[in-house]
């Protein structure tokens, strides 16, 4: 019995041993060059985001992406030098509050809110009561901002990316009779399908099939398909991550079913899933605010790629856009780093309320007062396994 | 010819929760307790047969072999360190005990494959069978996993009730001290039915990413707990029930997201599972036994 405990203990021992180097190594390269820099001299900048759980690969993007960027601005030396830090969250809105206290005892001036939205619209409230300013690069629902005088979102809402698919498919012609997958027990699925579902209507489009999936019925599509097949729907809308996607595509191939595929930002990683036969993705298309493939990204991708070994998705590009329109605000409102978080929110809502912003993830950038950005997303077809832009 | 391709479906997706659904059962039947680790076993033996085939370059089967071996050792270690200990403790303790597994198994899976989603290579290969001029289209994955399911069925059924090791199982689980008063190693024989639970719980992995082609680190939890309703719903303990269960489940399912509402799907799943259990307590083909206070 002892010996029994004792091996299961030791056990224990070797998985948090384990859990800890992962730890560390993400540690040491978040830390980077600028560890040693002193309380004073650079802004301090803080989010939190998924960076274990079953998001991590969103959350982790997000601070590589912000990382690089700051490392860039560090380097180029100038008035403005940052330091950056993450907190985890697991996409747990609890977690991310706990995290987001632990960034103002580091000395936080200005935040990156969090990575997903649940968790953002938590510390959204939180940065609202302290008065500090924050950016998120990748909460996008409309929950996130409302009612916030100082919450900012880099990518985005939900809403907006209905009414341009539902825009992009009746400009582009692409279709008659659509048919919509989209999964009923999530906020970003339900609040895409409900405003293409207003804006198609507008606009004048068919739509012949509406099906659901939740999270445990996310693995068989044959009912859905076998739907939009008999109604002649010759394309299929699909407002949902790129996983169950994956699915749908895999089905619908193997039923002998072709139509046209369209998806949102959350399709955008469905080439980077390994071990799935791109094939199978030619022609999709999808709404993204950032072109990997894109000529003008070429520099960021390849250090991305270089420090990595993958490559960045958009939340990456949004973190790393959020980084740069920091810098730009800070330069243009003549912030210095001894400032306190809330006199540089002050700065910051006039700032980004009148500032214009160019970055990877789309130029002419503007913000509302609302915290919404403007900015018009790409459609881009996958051909030969590359994103190519509409 | 829709009502066939929605039969097909159904009964698809019913043999995988059929085939979890036996592991759950084996385990329940004997060592009286839930096994809720046993979704994530699955999806290590999913990760197994991937690494085998795609990292290694394995042929199929041998993914398959690696899958089992890997699965029955790590089911029969969880067993050995994180049960056995309890065995005198409460029923809850074990409970929780299995909840704590089930999340270090995922998480442990996070840590060495990342959480982003990995494209299954289906171990069975070949073209769709065309039936009725194309309109119908049979994955040869189906026609696999429907017949393993029935010859695991099968070989348990005469497991259980034929050979020595069989009927070792069934004293226990009628009455550990009593088959242990009789001269059988009750740890063994607890140690073998997590092994063969676990064991085909690879298969079920293997089998589930072959029909459903992604795998993540979640893959094994949300198929756990609708083959465990599939358990219940057969009547816990029984394996011919398990089967039944697990079927009828996998078809309910599909036909009321057909022809009733895809939104409502679950809600009714589990409408019928409450009807019967009200009407017939212990499951469909479940023993009612009485518990001695």
């Amino acid at each position: 019995m002892k010996k029994t405990l004792s091996m299961l203990l030791a056990g224990t021992m070797l998985v948090t041993a384990l859990a800890g180097c992962g730890g560390n190594n993400d540690a040491a390269q978040s830390g980077g060059d600028n560890s040693a820099a002193a309380d004073g001299t650079v802004f301090k900048l803080g989010g939190t985001g998924p960076l274990t759980g079953a998001n991590a690969i969103y959350g982790n993007a997000a601070k590589n992406g912000a990382q690089i960027a700051v490392d860039e601005i560090n380097a180029a030396g100038g008035d403005i030098q940052f330091e950056l830090k993450y907190e985890d969250d697991e996409s747990d809105a609890e977690k991310a509050v706990s995290g987001y206290n632990s960034l103002k005892d580091w000395g936080m001036q200005l935040s990156l809110g969090s990575v997903t939205s649940k968790p953002c619209e938590a510390t959204a409230a939180k940065t609202f009561e302290d008065r500090v300013f924050a950016l998120t690069p990748s909460a996008s629902s409309t929950a996130t901002t409302e009612g916030k005088d100082n919450m900012f979102q880099m990518c985005f809402i939900d809403p907006a990316q209905g009414v341009l698919a539902a825009e992009s498919i009746s400009a582009h012609k692409l279709a008659t009779k659509i048919a919509i997958i989209w999964k009923n027990d999530d906020v970003y699925s339900t609040g895409i399908h409900d405003t293409f579902i207003k804006e198609a209507k507008a606009k004048g489009l068919e739509i012949v099939s509406d099906t659901t999936f939740t999270e445990a019925s996310a693995t068989d599509f044959n009912v859905q398909l076998n739907d939009a097949k008999s109604k002649g729907a010759d394309l299929v809308f699909l407002p949902i991550y790129y996983q169950p996607a994956s699915l749908i595509l895999t089905q619908a191939n193997a039923m002998g079913y072709a139509p046209k595929f369209f998806g949102v930002d959350g399709m955008d990683g469905i080439l980077t899933l390994e071990n799935f036969d791109t094939s199978l993705a030619e022609g999709l298309m999808l709404l993204t605010p950032f072109n990997a493939d894109d000529e003008k990204n070429k520099g960021f991708v390849e250090q991305y790629v270089e420090q990595f070994g993958e490559t960045p998705n958009q939340f990456a590009a949004d973190a790393y856009d959020c980084v740069y329109a920091y810098k730009q605000a800070l330069e243009a409102a003549g912030a210095t780093p001894d400032m306190s978080a809330e006199e540089l929110c002050g700065k910051m809502i006039e700032q980004f309320t009148s500032m214009t912003f160019d970055g990877l993830t789309g130029s002419g950038a503007t913000w509302g007062t609302n915290g919404q950005i403007s900015k018009d997303p790409i459609v881009v077809t996958i051909q030969n396994g590359v994103y190519v832009t509409m | 010819m829709s009502f066939l391709n929605h039969l097909i479906s159904g009964i698809s997706l019913g043999s995988i929760y059929a085939i979890i659904a036996l592991g759950y059962t084996m385990v329940y039947g004997i060592a009286k307790m839930l096994n809720f680790a046993h979704g994530d076993v699955i999806m290590v033996g999913g990760y197994m047969c991937f690494c085998a085939t795609i990292y290694l370059g394995w042929p199929a089967w041998a993914g398959i072999a690696l899958a089992i071996a890997v699965c029955t050792v790590l089911g029969m270690a969880i067993e050995r360190l994180a049960y056995k200990p309890l065995r005198m403790a409460p029923s809850l303790a074990v409970l929780i005990t299995a909840i704590g597994v089930s999340y270090l198994l995922q998480n442990a899976a996070l840590l060495i494959w990342g959480s982003s989603p990995k494209m299954f290579t289906s171990v069975v290969g070949g073209q769709p069978i065309a039936l009725f001029g194309g309109q119908i289209m049979l994955a040869p994955v189906t026609l696999v996993t429907v017949l393993s399911c029935l010859v695991i069925m099968a070989a348990l059924v005469l497991f259980t009730g034929h050979t020595k090791m069989g009927t070792a199982m069934r004293a226990v689980s009628e009455d550990k001290g009593a088959a242990q008063l009789m001269g059988i190693n009750v740890n063994t024989t607890i140690s073998m039915t997590f092994a063969i639970g676990s064991g085909l719980a690879a298969v079920a992995g293997v089998l589930l990413c072959s029909a459903y082609p992604t795998l993540m680190p979640t893959t094994g939890a949300m198929p756990g707990i609708k083959a465990f309703t599939a358990a219940v719903f057969g009547g816990i303990g029984s394996i011919p029930g398990a089967f039944v269960g697990g079927i009828l489940l996998g078809v309910i399912e599909i036909f009321a997201k057909a022809y009733i509402s895809t939104q409502l799907s679950d809600a009714i799943v589990f409408a019928v599972l409450i009807v019967v259990l009200l009407v017939k307590p212990d499951g469909l083909l479940g023993k009612r036994v009485s518990e001695k206070v």
